[in-house]
């Protein structure tokens, strides 16, 4: 994990004296509203429909038990005592006062957390998979360069005030869980055939009103000129973003306006005035970056035995053996594991945690993942280094504390942004349907005979929720004051990265367990053996699930 | 006199700023003394104004910086325009004319921009910083502001050398 020097705390102790100092001029009335909005946002500050709301960053999703600890500390004693994760892998707080977020920023800065950039027309936190590291499939760990990406953007002077926020994914495995085709940069991390690292680069990706999966610009940028690349095209996109009308500024537009060969080329033409330029990446800086990623101490273990041991477990116990399949994965070295602590029970608003649940979550870390966790996309959590020999220990104090439901991956384990709940923007409640649906699929025989399920709901066009690229999406909409949501179906944000197709008018909330239980019983009866729910709708298209849905009762 | 940020102190000010004009820019009239022109009535009478020391050129910020390009080399005096304080073209004007068109003379922001902003405006070769007369209350903030930051990741006109080049090792 990554460890601040004294340059990174002078750098982010500066920080929080001066969005004090920000805080202050606005309270004092020398800084109006409108003024002082974008700087509140580039420290994460928001002001929603019930209070005020913070987004803390999770620099790559990667969190120690102290920062944890802390959390829970901040939520107890600022919030209301719980803190939701989001679909970027940051934490946000829904309660604070604005009065108290700079003190808030000061004890995050004692654990080297910040709410540096988690909002505001200016490049966020830089996301990935939350397997990097113990992923059996990737070909490097992205982290470091995610930091090398969270030092180069971190109060980038010049790209600080850009047509609308900017969002960079980075994925260095063959099946993309970082969805990178659906921000605005996203890197694959390749080897071409001399062998040497780089990236592959997609641009223009994006949800909201109009949503675009990326096109790549080109195929592969050596490891050296990752900064000099992505400097070139935040510079064309500042110059020539569209600036009139915040929907069409994202550079998503632009890439579409241009076409993706132009866009290519004219980052090409910038490019060759920074290329080789001071912000080329010297060899010692990458080395720099990887050395703090090194592999934990792991023990020399015997996995078969390991993995005996565990079947024997799973064969007593059928709940154990349910949360094995689902919630864990596998993991680089043997006799190891990876596991998924679900933030999806049923009537828990998805995502959300508890300080209490924090604390548990931090000595779990300790005593079984080497102090260290990481925050998903899907917003749940994970430990990444558990020995398969304490699994079963491990299981036990999951569930005690409710976040062993072993639901990963599946129709429960939904995706859902706040809604009207919370969110001043909404144009539905969002949670309630999460939790009807997740009513409808307590079955857990039921829900693991349908598989790996992508179902994500957001409350407005805005997509925080994801729901363009779920497998089913649901997206609240609003008719003449009167909440609907409206389905669509085939989203993927994965490799073969796809946008749903709407099905048809959209329904009321009483209607969507039923709706989303007439697709699932299309697919049950349409799948071949062991086909995925994705592969049949794409098999079909979404006229049958369609028929079934709006079948008039006979 | 109206008063201004410059090099990190509060001084007089002694450009005045001319309006882009109606008509055509070729036949402007540019008043007497120190002048800061706009980029088209640069462009259209650069032949008579080249003659002069006092004419300074300002750039709006749908104007790229390559549009007066090397021309900038010449003038004393070379403005970015804030239409709006949230409108960022201007970071990246002020850059490229420091460091890709060689201009080293004094580089201001005009406009509506915030002192907020001004740490960052430095970053970007930015050295006054011109509020405008009713706005001069936050000339004092400005000049705290200018040292919100003193150690930076990225390289830029104030210090080329990014952070990683110069962490000891
Ligand atoms: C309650 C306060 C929130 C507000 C006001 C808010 C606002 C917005 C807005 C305006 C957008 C539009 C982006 C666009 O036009 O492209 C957006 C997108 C997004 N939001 Fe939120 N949001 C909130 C909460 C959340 C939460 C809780 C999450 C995570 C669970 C989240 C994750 C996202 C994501 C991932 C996108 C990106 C969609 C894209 O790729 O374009 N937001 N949000
Ligand atoms: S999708 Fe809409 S309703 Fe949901 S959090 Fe985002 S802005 Fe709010």
């Amino acid at each position: 994990m990554y460890i601040y020097d004294e340059y990174d705390r002078r750098i982010q102790g500066q920080r929080v004296t001066q969005f004090r100092a920000q805080m202050e001029r606005y309270l004092d009335g020398q800084l109006e509203e409108a003024e002082f909005l974008p700087l509140r946002l580039q420290n994460g500050l928001y002001v929603q429909r019930l209070a005020p709301m913070l987004r803390i960053c999770v620099p790559y999703g990667l969190m120690n038990s102290r920062q944890l600890r802390k959390m829970a500390h901040i939520t107890r004693t600022y919030d209301k005592g719980y803190c939701h994760i989001s679909t970027r892998q940051n934490i946000q707080l829904n309660w604070p006062q604005l009065e108290e977020v700079p003190d808030i920023l000061e004890e995050l800065l004692e654990v080297e957390m910040h709410c540096n950039q988690t909002s505001g027309n200016c490049i966020r936190n830089t996301t990935t998979d939350q397997f990097a590291g113990v992923a059996t499939d990737e070909l490097v760990d992205p982290r470091p360069y995610c930091e090398l990406i969270r030092q180069w953007s971190t109060f980038h002077p010049e790209f600080a005030f850009l047509p609308r926020k900017f969002k960079i994914a980075v994925s260095a495995t063959q099946e993309d869980r970082a969805a990178i085709r659906v921000h605005d940069i996203g890197l694959q991390i390749v080897r071409n055939d001399a062998g040497d690292l780089g990236f592959s680069v997609f641009v223009g990706g994006g949800l909201g009103r109009t949503p675009v999966i990326g096109s790549l610009i080109n195929e592969f940028v050596p490891e050296q000129h990752l900064l000099t690349y992505l400097e070139a095209i935040l510079r064309i996109y500042n110059q020539f973003g569209r600036r009139d009308n915040k929907f069409k500024a994202r550079i998503k537009i632009l890439v579409r306006a241009m076409t993706p060969e132009v866009f290519a080329e004219k980052v090409e033409q910038e490019w060759q005035h920074l290329r080789d330029g001071s912000a080329t990446l010297t060899q010692a800086e990458i080395d720099r970056a990887h050395s703090y990623f090194t592999e934990p101490a792991y023990e020399p273990l015997d996995d078969a035995a390991a993995q005996a041991e565990l079947d024997r477990l799973a064969g007593d116990n059928k709940a154990f053996s349910n949360w094995l399949k689902r919630n864990v994965r596998d993991h680089k070295k043997p006799g190891y594991a990876a596991v998924n602590l679900s933030l999806k029970p049923t009537g828990i608003a998805p995502g959300d945690i508890t300080d209490r649940q924090l604390e548990i979550i931090a000595d779990l870390a300790d005593d079984f993942s080497f102090g260290e966790v990481r925050t998903t996309h899907e917003q749940n959590m994970v430990l990444a280094d558990v020995r398969k020999s304490d699994l079963f220990d491990l299981w036990q104090k999951a569930k005690a504390a409710g976040f062993a439901t072993p639901n990963i991956g599946t129709l429960t384990d939904i995706i859902c942004c706040p809604g009207g709940d919370f969110c001043s923007l909404a144009n539905a409640k969002s949670i309630p349907i999460a939790e009807a649906i997740q009513r409808q699929f307590e079955d857990l025989d039921y829900l693991y005979d349908l598989g790996d399920i992508d179902l994500n709901i957001s409350g407005c066009m805005n997509a925080c929720g994801h729901h363009h690229v779920g497998h089913i999406g649901i997206l609240g909409v609003d008719k003449k004051g009167e909440e609907f949501y409206q389905v669509t179906l085939g989203g993927n944000s994965s490799n073969d990265a796809s946008l749903g197709k709407v099905i048809g008018p959209s329904f009321t909330a009483e209607d969507m367990p039923s709706v989303v239980q007439k697709i699932i019983d299309v697919y049950v009866e349409q799948r071949t053996e062991e086909e995925p729910f994705i592969d049949t709708v794409n098999r079909l298209g979404i006229a049958p699930f369609k028929e079934r849905v709006y079948a008039k009762a006979s | 006199m109206p008063k201004l940020v410059k090099d990190g102190a509060i001084v007089d000010n002694e450009w005045t700023l001319m309006a882009k004009p109606e008509g055509e820019a070729s036949e402007a009239s540019v008043p007497a003394g120190k002048v800061i022109v706009p980029l088209s009535v640069w462009l259209a009478r650069k032949d008579a104004l080249t003659a002069r020391d006092d004419i300074g050129v300002w750039l709006d910020t749908d104007e790229t910086a390559d549009q007066l390009g090397e021309d900038a080399r010449r003038l004393p005096l070379v403005a970015v325009h804030f239409p709006a304080f949230a409108d960022g073209r201007a970071f990246t004007n002020a850059r490229l004319l420091r460091e890709r068109f060689g201009f080293t003379g004094e580089l201001r922001a005009v406009g509506y921009f915030l002192a907020e902003q001004a740490c960052y405006l430095r970053r970007c070769g930015v050295n006054a910083f011109d509020f405008g007369a009713d706005r001069e209350q936050h000339l004092q903030a400005t000049v705290d502001a200018l040292d919100d930051f003193t150690e930076y990741y990225q390289a830029s006109v104030d210090q080329p050398l990014p952070l990683f080049r110069r962490r000891p090792s």
